[in-house]
């Protein structure tokens, strides 16, 4: 054995902090620093903008030259976005209440739909149930902006148009969901199931107290998910809703921005921040405090 | 009697396994197989949603493919170097990225790996607001400012309405939104890797770092790496409405951030050629399912 490899190898002896998942500092990482922190600082520039802007006061908003970070902080924007009526008479409140209402049923549906799903995918035995993982699977490649036309079509049919629920059900048929589910049940060993059948537990209280606890880390996840794509979802309340008193904030901050009157009016531009920080923190405080299930989940997420 | 007899037996062996899968099954043919199915059968008709659809055969197809100056001018170009630059660059980017998070400690992976996930959180609506006023067109502007500052600019531009800097303002926006979840599954992939595997390769001999990257790190994450490409494929495709939002019209400026999903809106929404922009839909699905049966040639495992 040559030396360079003794001396390779044994820096895997003992504490390793070298290569895969170190558990300390090394000075062989700091390239990697040397890369990442500039990066990171250029991926984070638009959200620390979010944050500056929405506590901008008018002036700094408009002032020339433009300045990045704020100076004088103010909430004005914030009280501004609420005391505000739309053009159809409809107070701001309304949309984030919509927002919030239909964001929270969204997810907490999803979880349910999903998980029963999933747990019959992996653990029970049936005929179709490699083909219908398989046609889920084909279904990860789903573009719903593709089929826009035809869903509005489908909608129209079951009178789903102008309803609360159009901005739900949609949103539960999420195959990527019901994928990380299945592959994280598949990690649940069959004798639990088998024991707990054994003393006469029923199909639902192995779902409800066997499944549902032992899959926490992803049942996070498919929170986290499901609260992003319906708390950014603006597209509904475009395609779907007529009625202004059933859509959301996504909707509302998007028509600051498309019309001209909004993000360009000096007034807009703040309102628009303000709402655009409330559209946004939700979505970072949520990862922030699941994140290390999300990436446990993640690990079970190979398509094979 | 028989099949009443038989019908019995499958429901006491199966019918329990559906009716966990029904809710589920359920929306996911209302909302996903249906308006598939639906795509592609309008495909073949004229319809303009208020007379009922009349099928006229392949001629929504050969209008596409010989009277569509704008699709074969604009869209298509469009969207091929969007999808290219953006898929695979964002793909690799992607991976580049969770290997070197890897490479670090835990408490400094999650932080990197929390800035790098944050700005696909939140796509779309509330970065327009942003972007709007980074590349505002006047000069108060902060690119344009910034760059006038600096003395390489004279004249603000009009960033966003001009056919020459939307479709590379698209392709930054949407790269740097696009570590999202195939990149956390990426992530988590190279860090279930047995260290085991890297020590026996490095007593092989294996010394470079590529080495171990090409021979132990990608093959040994295979499903990860599909998994992350079928992401960053929907992704890609998805985000193909940026351009509409980010110019504020469809179509974009001389049709130069035009991709196939604006011009899907523009003849379903805008000219209520639903029939024609049906097949455009379906154009746009077997474009996705091409590239995930490339990516699927790539990174299938074995057996």
């Amino acid at each position: 054995m040559s030396k360079r490899r003794v001396s390779r190898f044994s820096r895997y002896t003992g504490v390793r902090n070298r290569g895969i998942n170190p558990q300390g500092f090394h000075v062989s990482q700091l390239k990697f620093y040397v890369l990442l922190l500039p990066l990171s600082v250029f991926m984070l520039l638009p959200i620390v903008f979010i944050f500056s802007s929405a506590f901008k006061p008018p002036d700094e908003l408009f002032a020339f030259p433009p300045r990045f970070f704020v100076v004088s902080p103010t909430t004005q924007n914030f009280t501004d976005l609420f005391s505000k009526l739309t053009n159809s008479g409809i107070p701001v409140s309304r949309y984030l209440f919509n927002s919030v209402l239909i964001t929270l049923v969204t997810v907490a549906a999803s979880i349910l739909v999903s998980s029963a799903a999933a747990y019959a995918l992996s653990k029970k035995r049936f005929k179709l149930k490699n083909t219908l993982f398989t046609i889920n699977n084909i279904a990860l490649m789903f573009v719903p902006i593709a089929v826009t036309i035809p869903r509005f079509l489908v909608i129209q049919k079951f009178n789903l148009l102008d309803t609360f629920w159009v901005h739900i059900l949609p949103m539960l048929a999420m195959p990527v969901g019901l994928f990380l589910l299945k592959q994280f049940i598949d990690g649940i060993p069959d004798e639990v199931i088998e024991a707990a059948q054994i003393d006469g537990a029923s199909d639902w209280w192995i779902y409800l107290r066997i499944i549902l606890p032992m899959i926490r880390p992803a049942l996070a996840t498919i929170a986290i998910l499901t609260f992003q794509a319906a708390w950014n979802n603006a597209d509904t309340s475009t395609l779907y809703i007529n009625n202004e008193s059933l859509r959301n904030l996504a909707f509302y901050l998007s028509t600051l921005t498309t019309t001209t009157t909004g993000a360009n009016s000096v007034a807009g531009q703040g309102i628009a921040a303000a709402a655009a920080l409330i559209m946004f923190l939700p979505n970072l405080l949520i990862f922030i405090f699941l994140q290390s299930q999300v990436m446990s989940t993640m690990s079970h997420s190979g398509l094979k | 009697m028989q099949i009443s007899q038989s019908f019995q037996n499958w429901r006491a062996k199966e019918g329990s396994a559906y009716i966990f899968l029904s809710p589920y099954g359920l929306l996911f043919i209302v909302f996903i197989v249906v308006p598939v199915l639906a795509a592609f059968l309008l495909s073949f008709t004229f319809f303009d949603a208020i007379q009922a659809p009349r099928f006229v055969g392949m001629d929504n197809y050969i209008s596409l493919l010989t009277r569509d100056d704008t699709f074969m001018r604009y869209v298509l170009p469009n969207t091929i170097q969007f999808a290219v630059i953006v898929g695979p660059g964002g793909y690799a980017l992607a991976f580049m990225l969770a290997w070197m998070l890897a490479q670090l400690p835990k408490i400094p992976r999650t932080i990197f790996a929390l800035i790098l996930y944050s700005p696909s959180m939140t796509a779309g609506v509330a970065m327009a607001v942003v972007w709007k006023t980074l590349f505002s067109g006047d000069q108060t502007g902060y690119m344009n400012s910034f760059l006038m500052g600096l003395g390489l600019l004279r004249e603000p531009i009009q960033w966003l309405q001009s056919p020459d800097y939307l479709m590379p303002i698209m392709i930054i926006v949407t790269l740097w939104s696009s570590m999202g979840i195939g990149f956390l599954a990426m992530l988590a992939g190279i860090l279930e890797i047995s260290p085991e595997l890297y020590e026996a390769a490095a007593m092989d001999g294996m010394s470079s770092r590529w080495q171990e990257i090409f021979y132990i790190t990608i093959p040994s994450m295979k499903p990860q790496m599909l998994f992350g490409a079928v992401m960053s494929i929907v992704g890609t495709f998805q985000a193909g409405a940026i351009g509409v939002t980010l110019s504020g019209s469809n179509p974009t400026p001389q049709y130069a951030g035009q991709l196939i999903v604006n011009h899907i809106e523009d003849y379903g929404f805008l000219r209520y050629e639903m029939g024609y922009a049906a097949a455009v839909s379906v154009v746009l699905l077997l474009m996705v399912l091409f590239f995930t049966r490339v990516s699927n040639r790539l990174f299938a495992s074995e057996g």
